[in-house]
C-alpha cells in the first residue's frame, strides 16, 4: 500500500540525510526504507516529545529513553560492529557494497558492561582518542570515523592516547 | 496455535514481517506492543521474554521457533512456504 509522506516526514528525511553525509555517515541505500523509518521518528516525536527509536520500545519518559533517542546511543558501535544501527537507518559503505536490504542487529542496550580502563601514560581512560591529522579534531571512541566530521578529511587518523 | 507476531507501530521491519505473512495468505496474529496500555502491554512483554529475553521487535513465533527480526528465508522455512 502506497501512501504518500507527510511534509514534516519529508522535511525531516531532508535534513537527516544532509546532516548523515556531512559527518560522514550514510543513510539506508533505498529511500522508501528511509522515509518509513523517518515517519516512525515522527511518529515517536509526536507521541513522546522526541524521536526514540522506532524500531526499539519506548517507555514515553525522556530520561529512561534518552539513550535510544535518534540517533541513538549505541549507533557508532553496532555500524562498527554489525554494519548498520538497530534500525538499519545508518549502515557503513561494506553493507551498501554488499546490497543487502537489512541486518539484524541485536540489542546492545543494558548489555554494556563498564569500560575497562587502560592506563596510558600515568592515566586511566576508557576510550582510545583519535586526532584528525588534517585539522586536529580529537575523538574518544573505539575507531575512527572514516571521514572527518570537522574537515571531511578521509582516513588520516593518528590515535593520540 | 496460530504464529503470533509481536510488534511496534513504527517498526519498518515489524510492518515488512506482516506483509510477508499476509502476502503468503498465514493465518496468524499480531500484536502492536507500542500501542497497549500499560497494564497489557507488561503482560504481553512477559509472554515476549519467554520467547525472547531481549523482548526486541519483530519476534515471530512458530510453533517451537522463534524469528528475531525481518528473515524472510527463515520466516518462509518456519512456515513451511517454500
Amino acid at each position: 500500500m502506497e501512501m504518500g509522506y507527510s511534509e514534516e516526514v519529508i522535511r525531516l528525511y531532508e535534513k537527516l540525510k544532509r546532516d548523515a553525509e556531512a559527518a560522514g555517515y550514510h543513510l539506508h541505500p533505498n529511500e522508501k526504507v528511509v522515509l518509513d523509518i523517518v515517519g516512525g521518528l515522527v511518529k515517536n516525536t509526536e507521541r513522546y516529545g522526541y524521536p526514540s527509536c522506532p524500531c526499539r520500545l519506548a517507555s514515553g519518559e525522556y530520561e529512561k529513553d534518552v539513550d535510544i533517542i535518534c540517533p541513538c546511543d549505541y549507533r557508532d558501535a553496532d555500524l562498527l560492529e554489525y554494519g548498520a544501527c538497530l534500525c538499519n537507518l545508518y549502515v557503513s559503505d561494506e553493507l551498501i557494497e554488499q546490497g543487502k536490504e537489512y541486518v539484524r542487529v541485536p540489542e546492545r542496550r543494558g548489555k554494556e558492561k563498564k569500560r575497562k580502563e587502560m592506563e596510558v601514560s600515568g592515566m586511566e581512560i576508557a576510550y582510545p582518542v583519535w586526532r584528525c591529522k588534517v585539522c586536529g579534531y580529537l575523538c574518544a571512541r573505539d575507531a575512527p570515523p572514516s571521514v572527518c566530521p570537522i574537515c571531511k578529511a578521509r582516513d588520516r587518523w593518528e590515535r593520540l592516547i | 496455535m496460530k504464529p503470533k507476531l509481536y510488534a511496534a507501530s513504527t517498526c519498518v521491519w515489524c510492518r515488512k514481517t506482516r506483509q510477508l505473512l499476509e502476502n503468503n495468505d498465514v493465518d496468524f496474529e499480531y500484536v502492536y506492543i507500542d500501542l497497549m496500555d500499560e497494564d497489557e502491554q507488561q503482560n504481553v512483554l512477559d509472554e515476549l521474554a519467554q520467547y525472547n529475553p531481549d523482548c526486541t521487535v519483530p519476534t515471530l513465533v512458530v510453533g517451537d521457533e522463534v524469528v528475531v527480526g525481518y528473515e524472510p528465508e527463515r520466516i518462509r522455512n518456519a512456515l513451511k512456504l517454500n
